[in-house]
């Protein structure tokens, strides 16, 4: 963060447009430090600049969002990354959450949601739209009401807590944090970290539907 | 007075009514040619007005041939058990019933339109013998027959015909259940026709609430739109035009509008192309996750008409700019929450006028053993809950 408190924000996207359109709802709540195009250029400018938040296009020209996470996650895990997508397909999520993102949005999101999970993300933490909790339920289907989990996986990685299963259904209805927090009558923090954990078990779990829905990634 | 056969006479004779039926009388209680002659000539004259008879009509009614010729094979059948039980009369006495059936059916068949109402309500409910009229003599005639049917079983059984002792045990017994079937047959029937015309009552009751519920969900929504946008007459008439369009296509076609499990085969599909109408019809967003996915029951059809009744509703009264919908396929059941951040109301506070959840909701939902949850307070958005077992109940 930048000693006013205003989070460094980097923007990736092919879009002219779109990063414009960025640029201008996200106003003076940020300090926008630089914009590219297309993975090389991300890449190269990120590591240089090392942003606080990084808003990352999945759909980027030349190996896609994740292939920009895997050349600067190395060199500066600091920078913490933002996905947006329009498609919403589950397997452009999952790969770029899995290479590293500390969070995922729509394109659609409103300004003021979108300065919301800015900052969040440059606090370390992790910011689940309800389509990606739809989508993180759907892959650690099991426990409560789907099939069995298949043997041999560890259950510390592979398979949510009833507690963390309860947070995702929530946020998947729609639930902000703080309603998630009211309704299961646990602090805001909790929850947090509650999400938290759930990101390290997408990035780490090696449950079939994760790795298949990042090998099915579409590179555009 | 029966079927005007005098009066027709009178007319073309020029004789006095009175006086063809006198002589008609005194022709019937003479030998019964009477009875004959009138009859024939209720069948072979034409009716005032009319250029055919009942005869001519019936011997040109070939589906009507067909269908006696239908009861042949019946004929024969009783013709042969006759002759190998030797049992003679039921064999010559087979021959003037299916005479008197097959003749039955032509004039039933070729009689004009009022006689035939007469057929049907005077004559017909004679052979039912049912609960509602002349109750008391059916009865007693119905058990003086089976009385005397049990009895000539009982004398059969213990005389019979010396050439046919080993089978008359079998004429015996076949009268006593002919005696048994004249007594109680008519009570089975009433029994059977109780059960049919209760379930009939049920099948109308669901039927009109099946209704009222369409007619909710797609006409008076439509109104309301056209209400809402009186001052844009292009959006006015497209909005009447595909309200038509699904009116016709329900009324005509027999397609229920609102559904949308002819299109779709799976929850996810269904949800999807819910999203997509109501984004197009009423310029809100829908934000639709879905877990899992499933094939589509009636169930959990009525599950997606009911939640698109739920999204339909917050676009309209809630006031908020976007929708959330989530569902989730479990094992035993698929859970749908509708969620808004509106202006929210007091569920116990629902005007009468607004039907929409009491109604359609829930009573799509309970019909296949689903239930409903709405949650809302003033100022806090409103969220419906469904829920709709996986397995259809069993009624």
């Amino acid at each position: 963060m930048s000693e006013l408190g205003r989070p460094r924000i980097f923007l990736v996207d092919d879009h002219a447009m779109f990063r414009s359109g960025v640029r201008a709802e996200l106003g003076d709540a940020v300090d926008v430090i630089g914009e590219a195009e297309d993975v090389a250029s991300a890449i190269e400018l990120v590591n240089e600049r090392v942003p606080d938040v990084v808003l990352l296009d999945v759909h980027l020209p030349g190996g896609g969002g994740q292939a920009v996470l895997h050349g600067v996650m190395p060199h500066h895990p600091e920078v913490q990354f933002l996905a947006l997508s329009v498609s919403d397909a589950p397997e452009d999520v999952i790969a770029v959450i899995r290479a590293g993102a500390r969070g995922y949005v729509t394109k659609t999101i409103s300004g003021e949601e979108l300065l919301r999970a800015v900052y969040r993300v440059g606090a370390g933490d992790a910011v689940f739209s309800p389509r990606l909790a739809g989508f993180v339920l759907d892959a650690f289907a099991g426990g409560a009401g789907g099939p069995e989990p298949p043997a041999g996986l560890d259950p510390d990685l592979d398979q949510l807590s009833p507690r963390e299963r309860e947070v995702l259904r929530l946020i998947a209805r729609g639930y902000t944090y703080k309603e998630v927090a009211r309704d299961l009558t646990i602090s805001p923090k909790t929850v947090e970290s509650h999400v938290s954990a759930v990101l390290r078990k997408l990035q780490l779990s090696t449950r079939h539907e994760l790795a298949k829905w990042a090998n099915d990634r579409r590179l555009v | 007075m029966l079927a005007g056969v005098c009066g027709g006479i009178s007319l073309a004779a020029g004789i006095d009514v009175t006086l063809v039926r006198i002589g008609f009388v005194l022709l019937s209680l003479g030998s019964g040619v009477g009875v004959l002659v009138y009859a024939l000539a209720w069948l072979l004259l034409p009716l005032q007005g009319e250029t055919t008879t009942i005869f001519s009509r019936a011997v040109t009614d070939r589906r009507g041939i067909r269908l006696v010729i239908a009861i042949i094979p019946a004929l024969v059948v009783v013709q042969i058990v006759a002759a190998a039980l030797h049992i003679g009369y039921l064999g010559s006495f087979s021959w003037p019933v299916f005479l008197a059936a097959g003749g039955a059916i032509l004039i039933r068949r070729n009689a004009s339109e009022a006689e035939r109402v007469w057929i049907n309500d005077d004559l017909i409910p004679m052979l039912h013998t049912g609960a509602d009229r002349h109750t008391r003599r059916t009865l007693i005639v119905r058990v003086a027959l089976g009385i005397v049917l049990g009895v000539g079983g009982l004398l059969v059984l213990m005389l019979g015909h010396p050439s046919s002792a080993a089978l008359r045990p079998v004429g015996g017994a076949l009268l006593v259940i002919a005696a048994i079937v004249v007594v109680f047959g008519p009570w089975w029937l009433s029994l059977v026709r109780d059960l049919m015309s209760e379930r009939q009552a049920r099948a109308m009751a669901e039927e009109r609430s099946q209704m009222a519920a369409h007619v909710h969900d797609s006409v008076l929504q439509t109104l309301a739109l056209i209400q809402r946008s009186a001052d844009d007459p292009q959006h006015v008439v497209r909005l009447a035009r595909a309200q038509e369009r699904e009116l016709r296509s329900w009324l005509f076609e027999g397609r229920p509008p609102g559904t949308v499990g002819e299109e779709a085969k799976t929850l996810a599909e269904g949800i999807g192309l819910i999203q997509r109408l109501i984004e197009a019809d009423h310029g809100i967003a829908v934000h639709v996750v879905v877990v899992g996915d499933c094939e589509l029951t009636d169930g959990l059809r009525a599950l997606l008409d009911a939640s698109r009744e739920a999204i339909v509703n917050a676009a309209k009264w809630s006031g908020a700019g976007q929708v959330s919908v989530y569902a989730e396929v479990e094992r035993d059941a698929v859970m749908l929450y509708v969620r808004d951040r509106g202006q929210g109301f007091d569920p116990e506070a629902v005007p009468e006028d607004r039907q929409g959840i009491a109604q359609s909701i829930r009573a799509r939902m309970t019909r296949f053993g689903g239930s409903v949850v709405i949650r809302s307070s003033v100022g806090e958005g409103a969220e419906v809950e469904l829920s709709m077992p996986r397995r259809e109940l069993v009624t």
